[in-house]
């Protein structure tokens, strides 16, 4: 579904990608783990078409994006919902989502607010409430949510257990592998909690200064030694 | 209760009161009869009543803070306040009375908002109660005010003075509104906006002149100009946020107001352009002795003619002409465009990963808000009947987005109570002749204390509760 093929990024004269290959098949959940400034954010971000990539092609349903505009992107049925969270702080809950159907057909709102409320329904009780006055971790759920209400065919997510106690992370988590197991939806997930991203996703990739340097099925990374030795030691 | 450090802050209040007063108030210059020069004459009482006044004034607002003090004192300033216009001290003394009863007027409203709103000081915060208060000036005086403003011209205290007045502040409400898309929704900073309100000016009285068309005619074309000029402006622009975007936008006004005053074989240069044709109502021009074939206004209705229908008229043109773009920004927020605007002044990251191009967001901002200011300019310039660069100049600027930021950004009723204030106050402040502008300056220095994110810091969502039960829209 998404094929991503000797990618080089950089900003400026500094290269923060240097040719990745990522492989992610419909209906799986990808994980990409690494430390800090390994460059996962940046192929995210790359995928999207900010910054664009300087070399290599990436392809969503064998179309090459990697000259595309982000919002052109976005259209064509990739959500993200970015590092950071980046909601409306605001606007309304409500109208957080709203936002997130811009390229959706209207006619398809109630029912998707139904979907993302069911998802995550402490978004319900909120709905009239200004987003910058939620929780870290409620602000995380509006941002998947609001990705989730364009419809899309793969989801980008960048680090959602980012700054999250341990017991929301797990809630987020089961979110996401419900909507991968129920409905399908092909994720590809940016983590630095490896232990929790390796042990939901399908397979797994490690970045280390913009290089794949390890991959393997979620279980292969988990046993192995050396991504447990940088990675996992000291629990999770 | 510390009577000594009460004593103490009063008295610092009041020794600062006495270094500012003694070189503001205690001398004061006046024209030796002849003028063969000037000669300094001592107010020395002046300074020693400001003094004492600062002091207890200071005293109370500190006694305040103490529970059983409320109500006496609350009884005490307001006293003041209602008692002291009716003594004679007026006739020797107007600035210092009339500062006493505002200092004591504040005192008693603050006085009185303490014994009786407690409840709503504690447990609830700040914003939300601002918002409360904001929701309900929306509600409740919006069509108030509209019904005021309809029938404000034939209220027996408007005066012709106070109708032109009207005109004048309804004219800034509007450009207010129309910079309220740009700025308040869009969140783009944009300090040139006079610049669109010139565009259409000029574009009413060029063509009205050379083509002879007619207001009614050149009013769409006026606001299709300013809104080309809005374009032709965002596109540089698109790029930049915040500090960047306004030092750009600034030059931006500054270049069509020189090139206006350079061009004089288009513009007329410095001289502007006089002889601007007046509006007529549906053709009939507001004339004592119209031209052959036509009919003049007070023909057809069979009046008397008065110089006055003509104002009349005028204020209703830009009521109309406000109300149109107060509807209009209400309506767009409700659609996607509308909303784009308001997303990408939140974060415009998010925006393009939810799929919004901002290009054409930003650039349907400029347009939209350039057209209002050139409606603006074209009845500015058929009110006046002559323009120049010199109505143009950056402070036209400042004022607009001062208004903006005084209302609260991206409130509509704000945008009107700041007009009033920022247009209609200083006017009413002419009785203190030279001390006009510094009550002005005390009033913005108070309301940027009181009220630090604008008079009506509050954003309606535009999907609501109500409608949305069972998450609808």
């Amino acid at each position: 579904m998404l094929t991503i093929r000797g990618v080089s990024t950089s900003y400026g004269h500094i290269q923060a990608l240097h040719g990745v290959d990522i492989e992610v098949r419909k209906g799986e959940i990808v994980t990409l783990i690494g430390a800090n400034g390994a460059g996962k954010t940046t192929l995210l971000m790359t995928i999207c078409g900010n910054p664009r990539a300087t070399g290599g092609r990436i392809l969503f349903e064998d179309r090459d994006i990697s000259q595309a505009p982000t919002f052109e992107i976005v259209r064509m049925g990739i959500a993200q919902a970015p590092e950071g969270r980046r909601i409306f702080p605001r606007m309304t809950v409500l109208e957080n989502l709203q936002m997130g159907a811009t390229v959706a057909d209207p006619a398809h709102f109630d029912e998707d607010c139904t979907r993302v409320f069911k998802l995550f329904p402490i978004l319900d009780e909120r709905k009239a409430q200004r987003a910058g006055t939620l929780s870290g971790g409620e602000q995380q759920m509006l941002s998947i949510g609001r990705a989730l209400m364009s419809r899309p065919r793969l989801l980008l997510l960048d680090e959602p257990s980012l700054g999250l106690a341990p017991m929301i992370v797990k809630q987020i988590f089961s979110v996401i592998r419900d909507i991968n197991e129920r409905e399908g939806m092909t994720v590809f997930l940016v983590e630095q909690n490896a232990f929790h991203a390796l042990k939901l996703a399908h397979r797994g990739y490690v970045l280390a200064n913009g290089r794949v340097v390890l991959q393997g099925t979620g279980a292969e990374l988990l046993a192995n030694r050396e991504v447990r030795a940088a990675y996992l030691e000291g629990g999770h | 209760m510390d009577v000594r450090a009460l004593l103490k802050d009063a008295g610092l209040a009041a020794f600062v009161t006495f270094m500012l007063a003694l070189p503001m108030i205690g001398f004061q210059t006046v024209d030796v009869s002849g003028g063969v020069g000037i000669t300094v004459v001592t107010r020395f009482g002046d300074v020693a009543i400001s003094v004492v006044l600062v002091f207890f004034g200071r005293l109370a607002l500190s006694l305040l803070q103490q529970s059983n003090w409320r109500l006496p004192l609350l009884a005490l300033s307001a006293g003041i306040a209602l008692g002291l216009p009716l003594l004679k001290t007026q006739a020797h003394y107007p600035v210092i009375t009339w500062l006493t009863v505002i200092a004591s007027a504040v005192i008693a409203i603050r006085a009185a908002w303490l014994t009786f709103d407690v409840s709503g000081v504690v447990g609830r915060d700040e914003s939300n109660r601002m918002g409360d208060a904001a929701a309900f000036v929306g509600r409740w005086f919006g069509p108030v005010f509209v019904v005021f403003a309809l029938i404000f011209p034939f209220l027996p205290t408007t005066s012709r003075y106070v109708l032109d007045l009207g005109i004048l502040v309804l004219t800034y409400v509007m450009l207010g509104w129309g910079l309220n898309v740009v700025v308040g929704l869009a969140g783009l900073l944009d300090l040139g906006y006079v610049a669109f309100y010139a565009v259409g000016a000029y574009s009413y009285a060029i063509i009205a002149r050379d083509f002879g068309l007619t207001f009614w005619a050149c009013l769409p074309l006026a606001g299709l100009f300013a809104a080309f000029f809005g374009v032709i402006l965002g596109f540089p622009v698109l790029r930049l946020r915040g500090d960047y975007l306004a030092i750009v936008t600034l030059g931006f006004g500054e270049i069509i107001r020189i090139v206006l005053l350079n061009w004089t074989s288009f513009s007329g240069g410095p001289n502007g352009i006089s002889g601007v044709p007046r509006p007529s109502f549906l053709g009939m021009p507001f004339h004592p002795n119209p031209p052959e074939g036509t009919t003049s206004f007070h023909q057809f209705f069979n009046i008397d003619f008065s110089a006055e229908h003509r104002i009349v008229f005028l204020y209703y043109l830009i009521l109309v002409l406000a109300l149109v773009t107060n509807f209009f920004t209400l309506r767009i927020r409700r659609l996607p465009i509308g909303r784009a605007w308001e997303a990408l002044r939140e974060d415009e990251i998010a925006c393009r990963a939810l799929g919004i191009n901002p290009t054409n967001t930003k650039l349907t901002a400029f347009a939209i808000g350039a057209m209002f200011a050139g409606f603006a300019g074209a009845f500015f310039a058929t009110r006046q009947g002559f323009i120049s660069p010199e109505s143009f100049s950056f402070i036209e600027s400042a004022v607009i987005l001062a208004i903006v930021v005084l209302g609260g950004m991206g409130s509509q009723i704000g945008v009107v109570l700041a007009a009033i204030l920022l247009i209609g106050i200083p006017e009413f402040f002419r009785e203190l002749a030279q001390f006009r502008m510094l009550a002005f300056g005390a009033a913005m220095v108070g309301i940027m204390i009181w009220r630090p994110r604008g008079l009506l810091a509050h954003r309606d969502p535009s999907i609501r509760l109500a409608d949305s039960a069972g998450a609808g829209r």
